[in-house]
């Protein structure tokens, strides 16, 4: 394992199971410090990461959000509200997490098209920078698909934000890890890149995260969602 | 290194189709006997039944169709792929499975999962979120009644024991039970505390993507101070005559589900180049039965995996194309794989001393 390189953020990570302990392989191996929490003592992790992510620190979820400079949300999307929001002030927060039913339990206002779902954590985070990434792709695909930028069909991330710094932040992350980062728009527009959306499980090069954002509006899904915008108030007006 | 394997046959009961006509679920009940006994017939070692409360499939009751498939067989062991034990009771689970030991003269096991359905949660009044503290106690009791009869138990799913004792009484030290994990680390330590044996449900991707699992099962049982233990795959496939055939039997059925699973879970329907790649280099076992043997086999490398278990029933698939991947899988691959494994043994054998091995 290579050292960190100490020019570049520290990298936390809330959630170690599939995407978390992927997202941190990823992330070592572009030279940064990877920081890593499950829910409870990092003790019952430590095999987990010393196995899966050999050179990620484990810790509480409390000392990476205090500790990193950039935290990356892998938990389930049903345990957001457990996130040390407090800790977080001031910070870039990836939110790479998606409703899903199967693990979070059915939950309205997870699924709810006015509002997406990155929209809830920013609100919870009301001071952190949050911008939506690495959710779209599916953790296999994410394990086996990075290389070096420039490559030929390499494969691209969406993200989507409000903050543009935090989104020039998050795309460096995001090529570091191995992919082409494509801006998809604001908090708002990240329901594109959420389930039922067709860029979700996608794993496209960068010219096909772009047409499929760019033709969101006119799916059945983005129809779906623009309906239910302008026929009644958002959970959450912006 | 591995130098024995065994073959197991999985069925999610799934309703096939016969010239043209999907099959009644009695008639696919009836079946699924039938094709048990070929398993039989043709040398498999287990054959197992899934648990799902959905259209399509008929695995809802599935110590009942293993207790019947047990009084059509003499030799062929029986187990489950898997049980939901998160919205089982570990008391009737116990006994249900103590009977088909029984009954089938010791030929029972099962394989334990938190499911990757979750119709069980609602149909018996359970809170999808708890899922994982339900599989935790439960899979506590479970294996305290395998291991320590009579037992007393406390916790908070299920009312508690006190000096307990169930009949008929499981063999000493119970019935071959394996962990089946979908890709939680924690899953796999998990296995690893309880010192049971682990079944990989490896779905989608590179399956090599798993290597990472075994590692880290095998170091947990160190840890925990416990012999090594078996590792198992569980995949998807069809076996045919030829490759071509095998590829566009499955395809048309395996198109329109994972279809609908994704308008289930969001994401979008896939494409026929993606197929593609889940036969050359994914997770699907579909095609000859020398491309299927040399796909074990290189999974025996990568996964260190003892055991293989095949889901050969998918929705709509005609019945002559499940019987036709039953034998071939039976006549033609298993013994083509122990062939392979035994000539690398052979070839390890005859490398000079202090050559290194990959």
């Amino acid at each position: 394992m290579s050292e960190p390189t100490p020019s570049l953020p520290t990298v936390g990570i809330l959630g170690a199971g599939k995407v978390g302990t992927v997202l941190s392989r990823l992330l070592l191996s572009a030279g940064y410090r990877v920081l890593i929490a499950a829910s409870g003592d990092p003790s019952r992790i430590a095999l987990i990461v010393d196995v899966l992510a050999p050179g990620a620190v484990a810790l509480t979820a409390a000392e990476v959000a205090r500790e990193a400079d950039v935290v990356i949300l892998a938990l389930p999307l049903g345990k957001y509200r457990s996130i040390p929001a407090d800790l977080l002030e001031g910070k870039l927060v990836i939110d790479a997490m998606n409703y899903w039913w199967e693990i979070d339990g059915i939950r309205a206002d997870l699924d709810d098209p006015r509002t997406s779902t990155s929209e809830l954590v920013q609100d919870f985070l009301p001071a952190s920078r949050v911008v939506k990434a690495f959710n779209h792709m599916g953790y296999h695909d994410l394990d086996e698909g990075p290389s070096a930028a420039g490559a030929a069909d390499r494969k691209a991330i969406g993200i989507a934000g409000d903050d543009d710094a935090a989104l020039t932040e998050a795309a460096a992350l995001v090529d570091a890890a191995g992919f082409d980062p494509v801006r998809v728009g604001t908090l708002r527009d990240s329901v594109s890149l959420q389930p039922h959306s067709e860029l979700f499980g996608a794993n496209l090069p960068a010219a096909g995260v772009r047409d499929a954002a760019a033709r969101f509006s006119s799916t059945e899904r983005g129809r779906e969602v623009a309906a239910a915008r302008a026929g009644a108030p958002a959970l959450r007006p912006r | 290194m591995t130098t024995e394997i065994e073959f197991g046959l999985n069925s999610f009961g799934d309703v096939p189709s016969d010239a043209g006509r999907t099959l009644t679920d009695p008639e696919t009940v009836r079946l699924l006997v039938d094709e048990a006994k070929l398993a039989e017939r043709v040398g498999l070692d287990v054959f197992s039944l899934g648990e799902h409360y959905r259209e399509g499939h008929v695995d809802s009751a599935t110590p009942v169709l293993l207790a019947g498939i047990a009084t059509a067989t003499e030799r062929i062991r029986l187990g489950t792929a898997v049980t939901v034990l998160s919205t089982n009771d570990p008391v009737r689970l116990y006994n249900e499975f103590s009977t088909l030991d029984a009954l089938s003269n010791g030929r029972a096991q099962l394989v334990l999962g938190r499911a990757s359905q979750t119709q069980s949660f609602p149909l018996f009044g359970y809170e999808l979120e708890d899922y994982e503290h339900l599989f935790e106690e439960k899979l506590d009791l479970f294996m305290k009644l395998q291991r320590e009869m009579p037992t007393t138990w406390q916790g908070t799913v299920r009312s508690p024991l006190t000096n307990q004792t169930l009949h008929p009484t499981m063999r000493p030290g119970g019935i071959p039970t394996w962990i089946g994990v979908g890709g939680s680390p924690e899953s796999v330590v998990r296995a690893a505390r309880y010192g049971l044996p682990l079944m990989l449900a490896i779905i989608g991707g590179q399956p090599e993507r798993f290597a990472g699992h075994v590692d880290l099962y095998f170091r947990a049982l160190e840890q925990f101070g416990l012999p090594r233990l078996p590792v198992g795959q569980h995949a998807l496939g069809l076996i045919a005559d030829t490759d071509e055939e095998a590829a566009e039997t499955w395809w048309r059925s395996w198109e329109p589900l994972v279809t609908q699973m994704g308008r289930e879970r969001g994401f979008y329907p896939p494409t026929r180049d993606r197929y593609e790649l889940e036969l050359a280099t994914g997770a699907l076992f579909v095609g000859s039965p020398e491309t299927v043997a040399q796909k074990i086999v290189r999974m025996t490398d990568e996964l260190q995996i003892n055991r293989f278990d095949l889901k050969y029933d998918i929705g709509g698939l005609p019945v002559d194309a499940r019987a036709r991947t039953i034998e071939l899988f039976g006549t033609r691959v298993a013994p083509r794989v122990r062939e392979l494994l035994a000539e690398k043994a052979d070839d390890r054998e005859q490398q000079p001393v202090g050559a290194t091995h990959e």
